[in-house]
C-alpha cells in the first residue's frame, strides 16, 4: 500500500479497502490459529489516545505485538494539552524516538490530520472527534463480509446518535463504497445536517427503517454527553429506538447485529438481542485485531504477506 | 505640496480622469493638467486613485495580546491595504471600555503616524453585557463608535438601553448579533460539510435570530444599528426589510463572507475557522446580492491577527478569525469589481464613502476640494499570488494565502502625508 496514513475512509480508494480486508481475512485466519507473526520486528509503534479506551487500544496494541513491532503507550488527558505540550511538539517527538507509526485518538475532529502532516511517522486514526473511526468502520465491514460472503444489496441501518458518531460517518461511507445500502434513524435531534450527503438514507421511524434490513447496528448512547436536551429519558429512548427482538421481525430473515461497543443494555439495544443468535458483537473483537494488523503491516511493511 | 499626475479618480459618485493637488492636510484643487511649480508629483498613468479606504472592523490587540499585532504592526498592515483610517475594536486586554482605553489607543494611533485608528469603545463594561460603559467620557477621549465586538450583548433590556444610550450621545452602535445559546460550542457553519468533517455546526440562526432581535430592537429604540459582519442570506433579508421599514440599521460584510465558502475546512484549515463562521453557496450568493441591492452598505475586514502557533493547533483549540487589512481590496477588487459585479465606484462606497457616512466622519471618505487628503492609489493591472510572508501584520493567519488575485496598492496618503508602504 503506498500510502503514510490512514486517517480516514473518505480518503481511501475502493482498491486500498479490497487491500485492506483481504490482508485482515488473512490475519483473522492466523488469530484463529493461534499463529505470531514478525514482519513488524524492530518496529514501534506509539498509541496516542487523548480519550479514554479500553478496547480500541487494547486492539492496536495486541495488534502490534501479534505482529513482533514493540508498543509504547502514551496516555495524555485532554485537559494537559491546552496546559503544556502542544499536539504538533508532542509529534515532533514521537518522530525523534523513531516511531514508525503513531496510532491516535482525540476529542477534536481532524487532529489525526494535523498530526500526519507534522510527522514523518505514519499515522493511524484510532478516532478524532465526530470525524471518523476508519478501523472500526473496516472491522464491520469484515465481519458482514465474512457473514455474508459480500455487501452488495445488502441494508446496513445505523440506529441513535448519528450525530455525535465518528463511527457512523466512517460505515456510511465505507458500507457504501462497497455496495450497500446505508438508513441512519434516529430522532432529529441526534441526525446532523446534511448526512444523507455522506451516502445514506435518512428515517426517523425505526420500524420503518428495519423493514428488510441485514445488519443493524445500535450505537452506544453516550448518557455523559447528552446534556443538550437531545432526548428526554433512556425509557423514551429505548420505547421508540432500543433494538428488540421484537423489532428485528421487521429486518430480512437472514440478518445480523452489530454493536461498536461497549453496550447499553436496555438503552440502545436490549440484552437479549446482544446475547441473542443474530449477535456478532464478539466476531467484531477479534475481526478488529485482525483488521488493526492488516492496517499496521501495510503501513509498515510494504504490504507483502509473507 | 503632493501632485498626482494624470489619475484616474475614483468616488462614490463617479470616476474621473484628473490631476490632484494636495496642499497641506487638505485636496486643494482638483483639475486637469495642473501645473505647480515645487509640488512634489506623483505619475498616477494607469492607475487607480481613491479616497483611503475606511475599516469599520479590525483587531489591533493592543493592549494586552500584542504577540497577535499591535497598533504599530496594525495599522501599517492597515497602510499596505490602501486603509488609511481603521476602527479598533475594543476585545484588547483589558477591554477598551474607559475614557482612559480609548485616550491611550489615540495616542498610540498618533505615535505611530501610519493609518488613523479611532477606538471603538465598549458597550459594557468588560465585555460582560451587564452594566453599560460610559459612552460619553469614552466619546470625548475618541471613539468613534461602542461594541461589545465577540461578546455579543446576551441580555435584550441591556442592549434596549445601550442602543438608547448611544442614542443620546450620537453614537452608532456596531452590533455583532449572535445568540451564543444557538452557537454554543460549534466551530464551523452547520450542514453538509460540518457533518462530513465532523466538527461540530453553528446553526444559521444563530446569527440571524440575533439580527432580527437587534434590528427591532433599534426599531422600538429609534436608535441607529449597525450590524457586523453579515453572513446569512436570512440576515440580510431581515436588514433589507428593516431598511423599507425605515429602521436607521446599515451593515457590513467582510470579503471572506462573499468570496469563500465553508468548502475551506474540509481541510481542517485553522485559517479558515472565523466566527462567524463561512457559510454554503446559497449564502455567498445572497451577500453578493445584498451588496448589489445596497442593501449591505460596508465592506469591513474584520481583520484578526493570532499568532502562528495559536494556530497550528487542533481546529477545536484555534482561535477564530483571518487577518484580512492586506487583502480586502484586492479579493474585493478580483471578486466583485473584476466579474462585473459592481463598479469601481460602488467599491469606493463601499470601502470608504460609506464607512465615513456611518460613522460620522465627515472630512474624509472622498476626493473633494477641501476633504481630508487621505489617498490610496492602486495599480489594477498588478496580478499576484498572496504571500503572507510579506504581510506587514503579525498575523500571518489569512484565509487567502496563496490565492491569485489582482490589484495592488501601491501608494498611500494620510492627512496629505506621503506614507512608505
Amino acid at each position: 500500500m503506498k500510502r503514510k496514513d490512514i486517517l480516514g475512509i473518505k480518503d481511501l480508494s475502493k482498491s486500498e479497502v479490497n487491500e485492506i480486508l483481504t490482508v485482515a481475512n488473512a490475519m483473522r485466519e492466523r488469530l484463529d490459529d493461534r499463529e505470531r507473526g514478525s514482519e513488524l520486528a524492530g518496529k514501534n509503534v506509539a498509541t496516542l489516545f487523548y480519550e479514554n479506551s479500553t478496547r480500541t487500544r487494547n486492539s492496536f496494541d495486541l495488534a502490534a505485538k501479534n505482529l513482533g513491532a514493540s508498543v509504547m503507550g502514551i496516555s495524555v488527558a485532554a485537559s494537559s494539552v491546552q496546559k503544556g505540550e502542544t499536539l504538533v511538539d508532542t509529534g515532533k517527538t514521537l518522530d525523534a524516538l523513531k516511531t514508525d507509526a503513531v496510532i491516535i485518538r482525540h476529542p477534536v475532529a481532524g487532529s489525526a490530520r494535523l498530526l500526519a502532516e507534522t510527522i514523518k511517522a505514519s499515522v493511524i486514526n484510532a478516532g478524532d472527534g465526530m470525524n471518523e473511526h476508519p478501523s472500526q468502520a473496516l472491522l464491520d465491514a469484515l465481519t458482514a463480509t465474512r457473514y455474508f460472503g459480500g455487501l452488495a444489496d445488502k441494508k446496513l441501518v445505523i440506529v441513535g446518535d448519528i450525530r455525535h458518531s465518528r463511527v457512523a460517518r466512517s460505515n456510511i461511507l465505507l458500507f457504501g463504497m462497497l455496495g450497500a445500502s446505508v438508513t441512519v434513524c434516529g430522532p432529529y435531534t441526534l441526525i446532523p445536517d446534511g448526512i444523507a450527503g455522506l451516502g445514506c438514507e435518512v428515517d426517523s421511524d425505526l420500524d420503518s427503517a428495519l423493514d428488510g434490513a441485514n445488519i443493524v447496528m445500535p450505537l452506544r448512547i453516550q448518557f455523559e454527553r447528552m446534556s443538550g436536551a437531545f432526548f428526554p429519558s433512556r425509557e423514551e429512548y429505548h420505547e421508540y429506538y432500543g433494538v428488540t427482538q421484537k423489532r428485528l421481525r421487521l429486518c430480512a430473515d437472514d440478518h445480523i447485529v452489530m454493536h461498536p461497543g461497549p453496550v447499553n443494555r436496555e438503552a440502545e439495544i436490549a440484552g437479549d438481542v446482544a446475547d441473542g443468535a443474530r449477535s456478532v458483537i464478539e466476531e467484531q473483537v477479534t475481526n478488529g485485531v485482525a483488521v488493526r494488523m492488516a492496517m499496521l503491516k501495510l503501513l509498515l511493511d510494504g504490504g507483502n504477506v509473507r | 505640496m503632493i501632485l498626482l499626475k494624470n489619475a484616474t479618480v475614483v468616488n462614490a459618485g463617479g470616476m474621473q480622469q484628473t490631476d490632484v493637488l494636495i496642499d497641506g492636510e487638505t485636496v486643494a484643487r482638483i483639475a486637469p493638467n495642473i501645473e505647480c511649480f515645487g509640488a512634489e508629483e506623483i505619475d498616477c498613468d494607469g492607475k487607480l486613485v481613491f479616497p483611503g479606504f475606511i475599516d469599520m472592523h479590525c483587531h489591533l490587540r493592543e493592549p494586552g495580546q500584542t504577540h497577535k499585532e499591535d497598533i504599530g504592526s496594525g495599522s501599517l498592515a492597515a497602510l499596505a491595504g490602501g486603509y488609511t483610517t481603521v476602527c479598533c475594536m475594543p476585545n484588547t486586554d483589558p477591554p477598551t471600555d474607559t475614557a482612559a482605553a480609548v485616550a491611550y489607543i489615540r495616542k498610540r494611533s498618533a505615535e505611530c503616524g501610519n493609518a488613523d485608528v479611532l477606538p471603538v469603545g465598549c458597550i459594557t463594561r468588560g465585555q460582560k453585557g451587564e452594566e453599560l460603559a460610559e459612552f460619553g467620557h469614552m466619546k470625548a477621549q475618541g471613539a468613534i463608535a461602542v461594541s461589545d465586538d465577540g461578546l455579543p450583548v446576551g441580555n435584550g433590556a441591556v442592549m434596549l438601553n445601550a442602543l438608547k444610550y448611544a442614542k443620546t450621545f450620537g453614537l452608532t452602535v456596531l452590533s455583532h448579533s449572535e445568540d451564543k445559546s444557538i452557537s454554543g460550542n460549534g466551530v464551523v457553519n452547520a450542514g453538509e460539510n460540518a457533518t462530513a468533517s465532523g466538527l461540530r455546526g453553528i446553526p444559521k440562526a444563530a446569527e440571524s435570530a440575533a439580527v432580527a432581535r437587534d434590528v427591532l430592537l433599534a426599531e422600538e429604540a429609534g436608535a441607529r444599528l449597525h450590524v457586523c459582519h453579515v453572513s446569512t442570506a436570512e440576515s440580510v433579508d431581515i436588514i433589507r426589510q428593516a431598511k423599507k421599514r425605515g429602521v436607521k440599521v446599515t451593515c457590513e460584510t467582510c470579503p471572506h463572507y462573499f468570496a469563500a465558502t465553508d468548502d475551506e475546512i474540509l481541510s481542517y484549515n485553522t485559517n479558515a475557522k472565523i466566527n462567524p463562521p463561512l457559510r454554503g453557496e446559497r449564502d455567498v450568493d445572497a451577500i453578493i446580492e445584498g451588496i448589489v441591492d445596497g442593501t449591505i452598505d460596508v465592506i469591513a475586514t474584520d481583520h484578526a491577527p493570532h499568532h502562528f502557533d495559536e494556530k497550528n493547533k487542533e481546529f477545536d483549540y484555534a482561535p477564530f478569525g483571518t487577518v484580512g487589512l492586506e487583502t480586502a481590496f484586492a479579493v474585493a477588487y478580483t471578486r466583485l469589481v473584476l466579474t462585473e459585479t459592481v463598479k469601481l465606484s460602488d467599491l469606493c462606497r463601499l470601502m470608504s464613502a460609506a464607512p465615513a457616512n456611518i460613522l460620522g466622519l465627515t472630512d474624509r471618505g472622498r476626493i473633494e476640494v477641501g476633504a481630508r487628503a487621505d489617498i490610496v492609489i492602486v495599480d489594477p493591472d498588478a496580478e499576484y499570488t498572496v504571500d503572507t510572508a510579506y504581510f506587514k501584520s503579525k498575523g500571518k493567519n489569512s484565509l487567502f494565502d496563496g490565492w491569485r488575485l489582482n490589484g495592488a496598492v501601491v501608494g498611500a496618503i494620510v492627512k496629505g502625508e506621503k506614507k512608505q508602504l
